[in-house]
């Protein structure tokens, strides 16, 4: 797999894109009826699904927060996720993305509003291609937005990496596979701040700060999709958004 | 946690179910719309997405290699599994939904093994050493009621549309999994003296017992099994094994529409 040339003589990758671009990118919010609030993303082929909860009671007291509320991810790849069946079950890489992203999270939001809580984030990965961590981390952070979390802005969140020498944004699986380094951002625009990052590969300085600059401007242009997706549910006429429930609740009422 | 809605609720529930009324709008013999989507996931080797009313399942299936059982030396391998995730409804967590997502995926996987859907068969390779094993594995997303029947329905979706990856071990050609007669399950709750088909969460909280029966294209019973700390009485399961028949008729021809 050493020789598999990831970029061709004119520059395109082996989806056809050129080095700066990302996959593309489909966002919708309030995807749940039960969850206090949802998110749908697909970004490339990978396929995620999120859920919020909360601030509700934090039932591990000893876990309580007396000034603050925690915010707690389970980030978790389906069975029928990836390529071999993944065993049911929490295994030690979604063990840590879970706390990173925890800890993203927790700093985008204003959380001594709601001291002694949890919330409580379910980041359900259903189809795998490379980049769910950063897709994961986009999508929760709408889902806590239409969960009404008060917050000082969205993540948006998106890797570069190195392939073939060449410093490229948002890697797919294959070059995720046989690439030479892999950089997760998660940022956030408005208040410039970098609330996620980890590296694993080989850069140079000036290869980092070109790859840094890179999944940067994108998480501009994705936090713009997140404003869209949120913009597109709440100013949805309501009779049209959930004319069923309304009916339903009709009923209930007589 | 203690959700007292459901209990305030009951006495409207049967108020309503003595006129021939649901909370929803529904008959009591009146199953929800079920939305399908097929093949949602480009990871599996079979997959759908399936509403059931509010319910909310994703079923992925995949195909691997494995060693038969031993009492069944012949036999290709199907091992069904459902997660009731925290997503899913407030009230979930892993300890406290696992005796529920074990009995789900018992008898979703009872109707589709008793119904001989699947050609186990013909899913194996060489006796005793080497077969084909199908994983159904079932993610709930949404939770209002009814699990069984929406596993189910999602089940065989998912099954019919299961490609086995034959190339990918040096097997020879992919082939289409073969798929016989489709057991329906259909689900039932005792509310008071009523009897409800589908139930949604709240008719769920408040019932006293609960059927299930699966049925096969001829009519004829597949599986059964019945929950919950209440009791039936002889009547109101023969009373519902004859909608079971009905109702497992029009939903199978909906399953077969979308083929």
């Amino acid at each position: 797999m050493d020789n598999v040339q990831l970029i061709d003589d004119n520059g395109k990758r082996n989806d056809g894109r050129g080095p700066e671009d990302l996959r593309p990118i489909k966002i919708e919010a309030g995807v749940l009826n039960n969850a206090d609030g949802s998110a749908y993303i697909e970004w490339g082929k990978n396929k995620i699904i999120v859920g919020v909860y909360g601030p509700r009671e934090m039932h591990q007291k000893h876990l309580q927060k007396p000034d603050r509320a925690i915010v707690q991810v389970n980030y978790s790849m389906a069975s029928f996720s990836v390529d071999e069946r993944k065993r049911p079950g929490q295994g030690r890489r979604e063990l840590e993305i879970s706390k990173i992203l925890s800890e993203a999270l927790e700093r985008s939001i204003i959380s001594n509003k709601y001291p002694r809580t949890s919330i409580d984030v379910f980041i359900e990965v259903l189809e795998a291609n490379a980049g769910t961590r950063c897709a994961g981390l986009t999508a929760a952070s709408v889902a806590m937005a239409d969960a009404g979390i008060p917050m000082t802005g969205l993540i948006a969140s998106c890797a570069s990496g190195k392939v073939d020498g060449q410093v490229v944004l948002d890697l797919d699986k294959l070059e995720d596979n046989t690439g030479d380094a892999d950089l997760p951002v998660g940022y956030i625009p408005l208040t410039d701040e970098v609330v996620l990052l980890q590296m694993d590969g080989h850069l140079t300085p000036q290869e980092f700060d070109k790859a840094f600059g890179l999944a940067k401007n994108a998480c501009v242009e994705i936090h713009q999709l997140q404003r869209d997706a949120l913009t597109k549910k709440y100013s949805q006429d309501p009779d049209e958004d959930n004319g069923e429930d309304q009916a339903g609740e009709e009923v209930v009422s007589e | 946690m203690k959700d007292i809605v459901p209990d305030l609720r009951v006495e409207q529930i049967k108020r309503l179910a003595s006129s021939g009324k649901r909370l929803d709008g529904r008959g009591l013999e009146q199953f929800r719309d079920i939305e399908i989507q097929k093949n949602v996931l480009g990871s599996a080797e079979g997959s759908a997405r399936i509403k059931l009313g509010k319910t909310d399942i994703i079923v992925g299936i995949k195909v691997g290699m494995g060693q038969p059982y031993s009492n069944k030396p012949d036999h290709g391998m199907l091992a069904t599994s459902v997660e009731l995730k925290p997503i899913a409804h407030h009230s979930f967590d892993q300890n406290t939904t696992k005796p529920m997502s074990i009995e789900i995926s018992r008898v979703v996987d009872r109707g589709i093994r008793e119904s001989g859907m699947i050609d186990l068969k013909s899913l194996c390779l060489e006796s005793g050493k080497k077969c084909w094993m199908v994983n159904l594995d079932i993610m709930v997303l949404d939770f209002d009621g009814n699990l069984i029947d929406a596993s189910t329905i999602g089940s065989l979706i998912a099954l019919s549309g299961t490609n086995v990856p034959a190339s990918n071990f040096g097997m020879g050609k992919d082939f289409s999994l073969p798929i016989g007669d489709m057991p329906v399950s259909t689900t039932f709750v005792k509310i008071g003296e009523h009897i409800l088909i589908d139930p949604t969460g709240v008719e769920e909280a408040v019932a006293d017992a609960r059927l299930t029966i699966t049925t096969d294209a001829s009519g004829n019973l597949r599986a059964m099994q019945k929950g919950l700390s209440g009791a039936l009485y002889y009547e109101d399961v023969t009373k519902a094994i004859e909608h079971s028949i009905k109702t497992g008729k029009d939903i199978r021809e909906i399953i077969q529409r979308r083929d």
